[in-house]
This record gives C-alpha cells, structure tokens and sequence, in this order.
C-alpha cells in the first residue's frame, strides 16, 4: 500500500504557487481575526499561531482499516497544511503515524510508520522541504479515543502533523 | 547473586521395596492428551528446626502450586492424609498414601542454618513402592527459598513426565499501568509464576517487546527514549542498558537473539517501508535481509540458526513466512482465514506459535513450520504475542480487555489448548517472553 501512496504523491507533482508566503488572507478558512476584529497574537485566531494550524487547517488526516492510502479529504487537509508551512517558514513539523488497537503492536508500529511517512510524502510533494519534516510512529500505543468501536477506531488511525519549532516562540 | 549448588544426596540409600500390581513405572505420558490429572501429594517438608518451619511450609506450598499449575497434577489435600511424615528418612507407609489414591508423593527435609538454606527431597511412585529418581538436595541462600522449590517442582515433574521443566525460569515483560490513553509502561522481569517482580526501566519513555537472550543475562527491548523507537540491550544482572547503533532510518524496533546470542535479526523503517535487518552484536555491523516495499517484521529464529520465520504483508494482509536466515527467497506458510502474526518458533523446533485476527477476533495458534495442523488455543477480544516456555510445553501471551476501561494482562495456556490461565502480575502487563531454564 505504501507503493499506492507514492504514485498518489507522485501524480500530485504540480505546486501551487497561488499563495503569496506573506499574506495571512491567502490561507483560507475562516477566522482570521477574532470576532470583534481583534487579533490576538498566538490564539486560534492568529492564522500563523499553531493553535490556528492544529484547529482550523486541521493537523490530522485519518486512515482506512489496515490502509496507509490519502483519501480525498485527506488530500485537501495535507493541502492546507502545505500551504500553511510555506506561508510559514519558521515552522517544523513532525508528523506522528498511528494505528487503532486492532493490530499487533510491532505490525502496528510499521503501519504508522507508513502513515506518517505517506502524509509527509504528499506535503513534500506540495512544496514543503522535506528536512522540515521529520516522522515517528507510536503503532498502537497512543490512541485519542479509547472505547472499541469502529467510531473510536476511525479517529485513532490518522497521521498528525505537530509543529516543533519556531523562531517565533 | 545467589549461588545455586546441585548435587546427588549421597547420604541416602534406596529402599528395597516390592514391585506392586502396577503395569509399568510412573510415567505421565502427555503427548498423548491428559484429561485426567495425576493426583499427587506433598506433605509439608520436615523442618529441622524453628528457623526452618515457615520455609519448609513455604517450599512446600510452592512445589504444589507449580505442579497443579500445569494442569497435568492434582493435587490431594493433608486434610485427606492418612500418613503424618515427620522424619525425611522414615520409611514411607506406602498403603496410607494408596488409599488416598496418591499416585505420586514428594517428601522432603528443610534445613536452615544461618543464611543458608538446604533441601532434601524424594519423588515415590507410591502404587509400586519405588523411589522414581534418586534423592537430591540443593542448597542455597534463605532469599533464593522460591528457586529451591521450584528445582525441586522442575525434579518431581521431570521424573514423572520425562519431559524437560520449566519452573525455575524468569519471564520479562512490560509493566502497565493507567488508562488505555495514558499508559504508563515500565520494563520488569519476574519468576515465571509471578513471583519475585523487579522493575528495570521507569516509565518516563514507552518501552515495548521485550527478548531474552538464549542464556537469560540480557535482554533485547525498544524504547522511545530519545524520542524514536529505538532497540536496546540490557544486562539483566547490572540493569545497564545501551542503545543499538542501526543504519540511518526512522525507527528501530522488533529485535530478537539468534540462537547463539551473538547476533540479532529487526525491523528497520525508512522512508516509510519496514525491512528485517542482522545485526553482529560484536562489531555492530548489520546487514539487510529483506528488500520489498512490504512491511517485514517480528522475525523469530528457528532453534539451529539456519532459517528465520517472520511476518510481511507482502500478499496484500499480513502473513508469516519462512527464509534462509542469511535472507533470500522467503516461502509462505500460513494460508487460512485472516490475519497471521508474531510468529515464534518453539524451543523444539517443531511449531510456531502465533497470533491470529479472524472476525474481530484474535486468536493464539501454533502451526507445523510448513503451515500445516494449524490449531487455535485461545480466542478474545485481543490475544497477542505468544512466547514459548522453555520446555515448548506452555505458552504465555497478552490479553487485553476492550472499551476505555480495558486492562492488558498475561496469560498463560497448554499447546493442547488447556489450562488457560491468568499470570498474577502487581499490574497490567504485556508483551511477555519466557527465558530459559535457570542454571
């Protein structure tokens, strides 16, 4: 499956160039500003703090069962993050693959390594140098939603970029 | 470190004892399937003396526990006895044990003198009045009281079964504790009953899977200490610990001894792709043995060395596979329904044991090593990582409960599929592997 993931990133080669690194405005989504048109600097609504990244472009993809393949959605959110890491230069990224409890732990560790490393693909792909992006699986050891049903599970296989480092603090 | 000394009891004579209307020696044949359990009895050890009453009571409650543990032994109660054994060297009053049905009886003298502690012991095959065997002491240090029962345990099953043992042997696993989405895991080791649990990790960095070397000094384990799953060899008996230098990838993890602990077999990612990789643990050189873009991993040696069994999805779903143990061409065996994984070899060479997910289910199973006779032993929610004991009679394995509230633990099951049974650790625990047989 990750031989999938790669020509999905491979046939994904055009940059989009559309966004100006400086303007803020050029992201998309909503909540630039706060709701009285104040911008706290930092907060979910500052579109260049991490909070902004993690809530509003979205900082996770998710994943079918056993399945490493981007789909769709998970395309758009990466896009997003892409853009978002080159408006903002200082930032570096690990991403962190996951697998749901329904796997053994060592499979499970190199099924998130494949996730992690399928998403990080797709954003150097859209531009992102790749030495910004660095990757870790936790296989099944570091689930968000711990009851045993499909609803849990969904959100538990997923890849999430999570920015280390800033000059910005 | 406690010194374990063996020797032949010398100072005992056998008893000349008629040959009764038993067809043949005491001998549990249990290749065969036991339904039945042998009924033994042990009475209390004769302490010679006050410091050695608890002890002698303690030796005694131990041996009993191994034995019935296995499933094979039953044992019969001292309310039933008819017998009181309050000298080592009297004679056995062999009629008092038949009329109770003792097929077997374990009798014994406990010494204490200081530190040291010494015991003696007998195995009878009561119904035709023979000593099985010839009576053995070991001696030791009070601390190691647990150890001495259990050589004897390892005696009394041995004689009568014909079969190597396996109570005086460790287990290493990974200590668990809180909820599903904070886990805290910390590496232990423990006697192979539960016993004796000693904690040689924190739980500041997940540790996982941890190995013990053929001989039982080191262990093999991975670890996110520096942030990344990495693979690590601890010496048991200094608790030290360093981290093994592999090629340049993302993560390390999966390592296991080969045979004659001078080398180690993993699983390398890079870029995504998980290969198996060797290690020479001497000049920490490795050496790539697979080379697909399929996910490769929980490699496990056959006994000699010469092949290595492993899982890759390679096929599209997981699936294990035999390959030289240089690498090279690798051949499937497992063809039925599902999910096939952690493959282990047994000690005897003859089965590989594994973990199966069919129907959201999980199962622990052994094979032939061509695939064939594949039969599952358990079946719950989540079973995983079966590890052989070292007579390749018993496997211990991870159960974890579902929902927020699961809780993983070690259990252990006969290769017949009989006699599962929970091992009593202080808490969670998972991801176990059995050492050997202690010297």
């Amino acid at each position: 499956m990750n031989l999938l993931s790669k020509i999905a990133a491979a046939g994904a080669l055009t940059l989009i160039a559309a966004c100006s690194n400086n303007d803020p405005s050029a992201l998309g989504g909503a909540g630039g500003a706060g709701a009285n048109g104040t911008l706290v600097p930092g907060s979910p609504s500052d579109p260049r703090s991490p909070a902004y990244f993690q809530q509003t472009v979205g900082d996770r993809v998710l994943f079918a069962v056993n399945q490493s393949t981007l789909s769709p959605q998970a395309q758009t959110v990466l896009q997003g993050q892409a853009d978002w890491l080159l408006a903002n230069p200082d930032f570096v990224a690990t991403i962190e693959g996951h697998a749901d409890e329904q796997g053994t732990r060592e499979y499970n560790l190199a099924l998130g390594a494949r996730r992690a490393n399928a998403a990080r693909e797709y954003l150097i792909s859209r531009g992102v140098a790749g030495n910004r992006l660095t990757t870790v699986s936790y296989g099944k050891e570091r689930p968000i939603e711990i009851c045993s049903t499909e609803e849990c599970y969904s959100k538990n296989r997923r890849a999430v970029t999570v920015l280390t480092g800033s000059t910005l603090g | 470190m406690m010194k374990l000394l063996t020797s032949l009891f010398v100072g005992l004579t056998l008893l000349a004892a008629p040959v009764h209307a038993q067809s043949g020696p005491l001998r549990l044949e249990i290749d065969e399937g036991i339904i039945e359990p042998l009924p033994f009895a042990v009475p209390n050890f004769v302490p010679d003396g006050p410091a050695a009453a608890q002890y002698a009571q303690d030796i005694s409650r131990v041996i009993v526990s191994d034995l019935t543990g296995t499933g094979l032994f039953r044992e019969i109660s001292a309310d039933a006895f008819i017998s009181r054994v309050s000298s080592f060297d009297a004679p056995v009053q062999f009629p008092d044990w038949k009329a109770i049905n003792a097929q077997a009886l374990v009798t014994g003298a406990v010494n204490v003198s200081g530190k040291r502690l010494t015991v003696r012991f007998r195995v009878w095959d009561v119904f035709s009045g023979q000593e099985l065997g010839n009576g053995l002491q070991f001696a030791g240090t009070t601390d190691g009281w647990r150890r001495m029962a259990h050589k004897v345990a390892d005696q009394v099953y041995s004689r009568i079964t014909g079969e190597g043992a396996y109570f005086d042997s460790r287990v290493a696993f990974v200590s668990e504790s809180g909820p599903k989405d904070q886990r805290r895991k910390r590496l232990a080791i423990m006697d192979y009953d539960g016993a004796n649990v000693q904690y040689l990790t924190d739980s500041a960095a997940i540790v996982l899977a941890p190995r013990f070397s053929p001989s039982g000094d080191r262990l093999l384990y991975t670890s996110y200490e520096t942030g990344q799953p990495r693979i690590y060899l601890l010496d048991v008996g200094r608790v030290q610990r360093q981290e093994l230098p592999t090629e340049a990838g993302t993560m390390s993890f999966s390592p296991r001894f080969s045979p004659d602990g001078r080398s180690i077999v993993y699983s390398l990612s890079q870029g995504g792709n998980t290969d198996l990789w060797k290690m020479d643990l001497a000049t920490r050189q490795s050496v790539r043995l697979t080379n697909t873009p399929a996910i490769e991993t929980a490699p496990s040696y056959s006994p000699d060395g010469s092949q290595i069994v492993f899982e890759s999805d390679r096929s599209g779903s997981p699936q294990l596979y035999i390959m030289p143990a240089t690498g090279g061409e690798a051949t499937r065996i497992s063809f039925g329904q599902g999910r096939y994984g952690t493959p282990v070899w047994s000690p005897r060479g003859d089965l590989i044991a594994f973990t199966k997910q069919n129907k959201g289910r999980f199962h622990i199973g052994v094979m032939r090593t061509n695939g064939d006779e594949e039969r599952l032993l358990t079946a719950s929610f989540l079973d995983e990582g079966p590890t052989w004991s070292p007579n390749g009679r018993v496997i211990m394995f991870t159960r974890e409960t579902q929902g927020a509230s699961g809780r993983s633990a070690l259990y252990s099951v006969d290769i017949s599929g009989r006699n599962l049974r929970p091992v009593r650790t202080p808490d969670g625990g998972s991801d176990p592997s059995w050492g050997p047989l202690q010297n």
